[in-house]
């Protein structure tokens, strides 16, 4: 444990530390694109045996080689958007209540806690609670509704996600709130603003593109995630009819069905799966950005 | 400082704990020749962990088996890293021609799958046709009250519920071994979906392993769906008895799975010996086997690790069955074990007969 003294040992280091971090840098960027080509390269067979067909069919058929992803394309975006939807009102009260009405104290430190704990639960364990308990509310609902009374589906295995995803735009929107400067809310204060309006006129848009970047992450997680999604969407790869009906996922059908891919094409059609996805994220990473960016700037 | 020096030497400890740890792991993956290595079927892994168990306290050799799935299996045989693979399948086409060489398929156990359903106060009571488990299953019988299910379940009270398939949703033997039986009694079934590890249900739901699928059935009144008798067994799931190719409807268990398999089987084994002909046999059963090289000399194996490895299944077949029956596996039938025998002499080092 050496210090490195004198101007030159300086130097060393921060020439060693930058040199280093641009290395990981780099590492990260041959990593994702290595993720790529591998995806390109193991799809060829299938997307030579199926072409720009393999977009919008609407068969998987393992057996006679007819591979369509349609259906799972929409129950990816599907049950991402609706988790989301169902996700936001709950992870922004959570944001504002622990960014500005309880910011301090032990509560506060709690419920912060258990809200990371969230995302700290495996999802298989998430998968099986949906499961055994809340497909069985569902399917009471259902009853009630008046439709097919499955249980499971794309509505379940979007609240499963809902659940699983509210600490990210969670914990992102208390710290952005927190970071809101003191004045500009005494100023507001001062000028006889209540609480609410404050928190509308003055917290909410100062915090808008970090709140969206929190929205942002977590559908990142809805759109891959896989096991829980798995247990509680019926796996069935007819196209949805209604929210309620059953479906599947990219992700779902790969982990399903790769183990035992046993011939060629079969195995390529998962991987392109694979790679669907990975666009598919790439693209509405790509539309978020773009959104946030419209909001700094304005 | 200290406090640093402690952690240093706890560090140092870690790495060479692990260190050690590859040493060991490079030690039983070379070639030598008292450690034998095999990979595939899960559903088979209960048993050979016994068997292999057993084996090693007798003989003192050590088989080191990764349950990965069948199609891992066949994959690491392909690519010789082990030596033998299992799988509760034969090898495809594909799987053949990328091979290469001829492989022998040695049945090693007998497995079933049994049809469970979820009918409030009907408990193991149901029976049913091959006729109608693939009329259920293609989604053409809706409800319980069907006659055509009430007309062979005289003095039965079945509800009027609707129907609720369930199969599963992530490729499996089981599911390969379920739809292949439905292939051969059923030519609307052969024609629309075919039998493979996963096919393109025509209806119902997809649970992801039998867990899943036994999940949802217990749930859903009216549902119906297909697991491992093993898992049946072992849950105290609800299943049907099923009529055979001879007409008699059968109760799965450990003694009619394993009279299915004695009938005259092919020479190579590689057969679903599913409808069989065995008038007490249950109709939906196969065989899990073992796979490996005809030809034990490649990639410089030794001739006494090919001895081992041929002793090995040689015991598997004979005295290895005594723990299939309390594992609740079937046992090979007297038929099958014949074959067994017959090929595992098949198998040569360098075109001599190795047994």
């Amino acid at each position: 444990m050496k210090k490195a003294t004198g101007s030159s040992g300086k130097i060393r280091t921060e020439t060693l530390f930058r040199q280093s971090l641009i290395a990981i840098g780099v590492a990260m960027v041959i990593l994702v694109a290595g993720i790529l080509f591998t995806l390109i390269l193991e799809s060829i067979p299938s997307i030579k045996h199926l072409g720009l067909k393999y977009l919008w069919g609407t068969t998987w058929d393992p057996l006679n080689n007819v591979y369509g992803a349609a259906p799972f394309l929409l129950g990816t975006l599907l049950t991402s958007f609706l988790a989301l939807i169902i996700s936001i009102p709950f992870s922004f009260a959570i944001a504002i209540y622990l960014g500005e009405y309880n910011p301090k104290g032990w509560l506060s430190n709690f419920l912060k806690n258990i809200v990371e704990l969230i995302a700290a639960v495996p999802s298989v364990i998430y998968g099986f609670w949906g499961l055994l308990v809340l497909v069985p509310l569902v399917r009471s609902l259902e009853m009630k509704l008046g439709v097919l009374p499955y249980g499971i589906g794309i509505f379940t295995a979007s609240l499963v996600l809902a659940m699983m995803i509210i600490p990210y735009a969670a914990s992102l929107g208390r710290e952005m709130i927190r970071l809101v400067p003191a004045p500009l809310k005494e100023a507001a204060y001062s000028l006889g603003a209540t609480r609410y309006e404050v928190i509308k006129n003055v917290i909410l848009p100062y915090t808008k593109s970090g709140l969206f970047a929190g929205i942002l992450l977590s559908l990142g997680r809805a759109l891959g995630e896989t096991m829980a999604v798995t247990m509680v969407i019926g796996n069935t790869s007819l196209i949805p009819t209604s929210i309620f009906a059953p479906g599947n996922t990219m992700a779902s059908v790969i982990a399903n069905e790769f183990t035992e891919a046993d011939h060629t094409v079969y195995l390529s059609a998962l991987i392109e799966l694979g790679l669907v996805l990975f666009l598919v994220t790439v693209v509405i990473n790509m539309i978020g950005k773009r959104i946030i960016k419209r909001f700094t700037n304005e | 400082m200290k406090k640093f020096l402690g952690s240093l030497k706890q560090k140092v400890a870690a790495a060479l704990l692990i260190v050690a740890a590859l040493g060991v792991q490079t030690k039983v993956s070379a070639q030598d020749d008292k450690t034998i290595l095999g990979a595939g079927s899960s559903f088979i892994n209960p048993l050979f962990s016994k068997i292999f168990a057993d084996y090693n306290q007798k003989t003192g050799i050590q088989v080191n088996y990764q349950s990965i799935g069948s199609g891992g299996g066949i994959l690491q045989l392909t690519n010789k890293t082990v030596d033998f693979g299992a799988s509760d399948g034969p090898l495809n086409d594909e799987q053949t021609a990328k091979i290469g060489v001829p492989a022998l398929h040695i049945p090693q156990a007998s497995g079933a799958v049994v049809v469970t359903y979820n009918l409030p106060g009907e408990n193991n009571n149901i029976s049913l046709t091959p006729g109608i488990i693939a009329d259920i299953f293609l989604g053409n019988i809706k409800m319980w009250n069907d006659t055509k299910i009430t007309s062979i379940n005289k003095g039965v009270n079945i509800p009027a519920l609707p129907i609720l398939v369930v199969h599963r949703s992530d490729g499996s033997g089981t599911t390969a071994i379920f739809t292949n039986y439905l292939s051969k009694v059923s030519p609307d079934w052969k024609a629309k979906v075919g039998g493979g590890g996963s096919v393109n249900w025509p209806a119902g739901l997809g649970g992801k392993g039998s867990e899943g699928v036994s999940g949802l059935v217990k749930q859903t009144p009216g549902g119906i769906g297909y697991v491992e008798l093993i898992y049946a067994l072992q849950n105290k799931l609800d299943y049907a008895k099923i009529q055979n190719k001879k007409g008699k409807f059968i109760v799965p268990s450990i003694a009619s799975v394993t009279a299915a398999g004695n009938v005259k089987l092919p020479d190579d084994a590689k057969i679903f010996i599913t409808d069989t002909d065995a008038a007490d046999g249950y109709p939906i059963a196969g065989f899990t086997w073992v796979l490996i090289y005809k030809e034990q000399n490649y990639n410089s194996r030794s001739s006494a690790r090919a001895k081992e490895l041929l002793k090995l299944l040689w015991w598997n077949i004979h005295d290895g069955q005594k723990f299939c029956e309390p594992l609740n596996y079937s046992p090979l039938s007297k038929e099958a074990v014949k074959v067994a025998e017959k090929i595992l002499k098949s198998a040569t080092y360098g075109g001599k007969a190795i047994l």
